[in-house]
């Protein structure tokens, strides 16, 4: 079968398996719609949690970033799993116990005060679009690549699906689409990265194959440092980054991951305290199988995207012999290559063969063709010159990190229906994150908002109403970021977990853990946390700040820490200041620390 | 609530030195082995893989798992000694 047929029929087959469960799953009140009626057996919410965790960023671009990166890559492969430690331990078993529907539920209430509850919606609303314009673009660059679709067409398509089961299904929906999703996203994921480790290495877990001997006698690891050095890049297992910065940035992320209101929300779904604990257990394991599997994937896709491109005597191969992967991601603009020095050959290498920022190149309008047949850019680097202490030729290639995943199975020449399961596993990791983050958008307006702070008369059939509508609102603002996507996607998501950690994430913690805290200490640690990192990364993003400007060398991407670390201090110093918390709201910290009554507490 | 105050409070301080003994484990294998040490332990090889390197990218995962489920059986536990329990 043609690998068309079969990505319409992988991605088509799984669409009609999450609609079948929507329609399954209807949510009949509003505790069906944000908590799925609270029933939810732990295993199944651990999956839901894995595939409502891990987005098209987890999917597609984590193992390309590795691939790019190398050991500074350990950074996101630790903060987005080591962050669930801190979910499980910190935070899970106690805002189960608080039993309510949403974040700004929690921070509402234990700090007694609307503005609390109004900065905590803010919060919630601000991460969880950042997050979900990346899902919905995801979705439109596989729809493009894989069904010859218009990108945008493609985002329409996902909305329509994603409106259907969370608008329909709420929460229940959301979590039952979200285990098939979770096991068509493994699956796809898992299949292609024991094929790969396989054929590179001859063992077929590459947990172990990143470990292996190559027949040259060299491991692959140091077969990559070997060919990142030649080609003039830093050492595949000796990062850039400086030590705090790395530091830094794992703390923002963990934290990050650990303050998401989408991830935190799956936890109220479960009957008991103790089954919140086991979610988070079942979750990470879930979340380690793909995890672990990545810098797998990342290392060999690597080793053999290099090797393709430069031929196996590291000099380049000639453009008319590209495999037709190279010609197919170059249609959709994340590969590009011109000739720089005039042989006709395909040559990578460090630095930027395009003049912009990251060295994306820029295309001309229509089908123009250039000698070779390649793509036409506007945007060339046509200087041949290059260091040749550094690296034997000039950079030529443009590859954007997001193709890694995707174009694997395409590079190591994988049967169709493997790369036909990628397709369909891309797609439901993207849309599994984006139902998740659009729900907690619509509970966060129509509870947080409309039913506790603006009209509390309203009845369940109204805030249900306006919970729809809201998620309707919410996909349609999804859809536009989807198509009109902001330059600066990647920013926008750093400063997501940036926010998330120096905001939700301390004012939850210091909540749970000290009663002394005070409403005032509450507002005034979120509002610093939220300024400083913002401003510091608005500075960076766009205000013209360069690196050699980071405090202590501290990218913008850490910088939630240091948001957390101030949030922390002004707290503390706030509230010791300010009159002790009521004893009514001390009595319900208290309680939460004492698993036995979650059940009862729950309807409220 | 069938749980005297003093016990309440036991119960919480007994929670609080497992949140700890994980948490320390939780920061030795990522902060420690990955980012702070990660030098000196690139120096010893592992089936192929730097030390260092390997807890950054494999090894402090394989921990994280571990950590979460030794902590669910013991608060598990901790619930039934102090009655608790659901």
């Amino acid at each position: 079968m043609s690998l068309d047929v079969l990505t319409f029929l992988f991605v088509g087959g799984s669409f009609a398996l999450y609609i079948g469960i929507a329609i399954w799953a209807r949510a009949g009140s509003t505790k069906e719609f944000y908590v799925a009626g609270g029933g939810v057996p732990p295993v199944a919410n651990g999956m839901a949690t894995a595939a409502d965790w891990m987005s098209a960023a987890s999917f597609i671009s984590l193992a390309g970033l590795v691939s790019f990166i190398g050991r500074d890559g350990s950074a996101y492969l630790m903060g987005w799993t080591g962050g669930y430690v801190l979910l499980a331990l910190l935070l899970a078993p106690y805002l189960r116990k608080f039993g309510k529907f949403t974040v700004p539920d929690f921070i509402g209430d234990r700090y007694y005060s609307n503005t609390a509850r109004t900065l905590a919606v803010i919060c919630t609303i601000v991460i969880s679009f950042t997050y979900v314009a990346g899902q919905m673009r995801g979705v439109g660059i596989v729809f493009s690549r894989y069904l010859h679709v218009d990108i945008n067409t493609g985002v329409v398509i996902g909305m329509a699906i994603v409106f259907f089961y969370a608008v329909l299904g709420g929460m229940k929906g959301i979590t039952y689409t979200q285990v098939a999703q979770y096991v068509v996203l493994i699956l796809a994921f898992t299949v292609p990265a024991f094929f790969l480790s396989a054929q590179v290495t001859g063992h077929f877990l590459p947990q172990i194959g990143l470990g292996a001997t190559l027949d040259s006698g060299m491991s692959v690891l140091a077969t990559l440092d070997q060919l990142s050095v030649d080609l003039g890049f830093s050492q595949y297992t000796d990062g850039k980054k400086s030590t705090v910065d790395l530091f830094f940035l794992t703390v923002a992320l963990m934290c990050g991951t650990a303050g998401l209101p989408h991830v935190i929300v799956r936890f109220f779904t479960v009957p008991r305290v103790k089954d919140a604990r086991l979610s988070a257990g079942w979750a990470l394991i879930f979340i380690a199988l793909l995890y672990t599997a990545v810098p797998g994937v990342a290392g060999f896709g690597r080793v053999n995207l290099i090797e393709t491109i430069n031929g196996k005597d590291n000099t380049g191969t000639a453009y008319a012999d590209m495999p037709d992967w190279f010609k197919n991601w170059e249609n959709t603009g994340l590969l590009a290559w011109q000739d720089r020095n005039g042989d006709g050959k395909v040559q990578y290498s460090a630095g930027k063969a395009f003049d912009a920022g990251k060295g994306k190149p820029k295309f001309v309008e229509g089908d123009e063709r250039g000698e070779f047949g390649q793509r036409i850019t506007t945007n060339a680097i046509t200087d041949p010159s290059f260091d040749s202490a550094k690296q034997p030729f000039a950079n030529e290639v443009y590859v954007d990190r997001d193709i890694m995943v995707l174009a694997n199975p395409d590079i190591a020449q994988l049967p169709n229906w493997v790369i036909a399961l990628v397709a369909a596993g891309a797609v439901a990791a993207a849309l599994s994150t984006a139902a998740g983050l659009l729900l907690v958008i619509s509970t966060a307006i129509s509870h947080d908002l409309m039913k506790k702070t603006i009209n509390p008369d309203i009845s369940d059939k109204q805030e249900l109403m306006y919970a729809r509508l809201a998620a309707i609102v919410a996909i349609c603002i999804a859809g536009y970021f989807g198509i009109n996507p902001p330059g600066f996607v990647a920013q926008v998501v750093a400063l997501a977990f940036g926010l998330a950690c120096a905001s939700v994430f301390p004012a939850i913690i210091m909540g749970i853990f000290w009663k002394r805290h005070t409403s005032q200490g509450a507002i005034a640690g979120m509002l610093v946390g939220l300024i400083t990192t913002m401003c510091y990364m608005y500075y960076f993003a766009f205000g013209g700040g360069t690196p050699s400007e980071y405090i202590m060398g501290i990218s913008p991407g850490g910088f939630g820490t240091v948001g957390a670390i101030l949030h922390v201090i002004v707290g503390f110093v706030v509230s010791n200041m300010t009159e002790e918390p009521p004893q009514e709201i001390q009595d319900i910290v208290e309680d939460l620390r004492i698993p036995r009554g979650a059940g009862a507490a729950h309807d409220h | 609530m069938s749980i005297s105050n003093e016990q309440a409070q036991a119960y919480w301080r007994e929670n609080l030195r497992i949140i700890v003994t994980h948490l320390v484990v939780w920061f030795v294998v990522s902060y420690g082995c990955a980012i702070l040490f990660v030098e000196q332990l690139n120096s010893i090889p592992f089936f192929g893989f730097p030390l260092g390197f390997w807890f950054g990218q494999q090894g402090s995962i394989f921990v994280f798992v571990i950590l979460i489920w030794t902590y669910v059986f013991s608060m598990n536990k901790l619930d039934e000694k102090y009655d608790v329990h659901e």
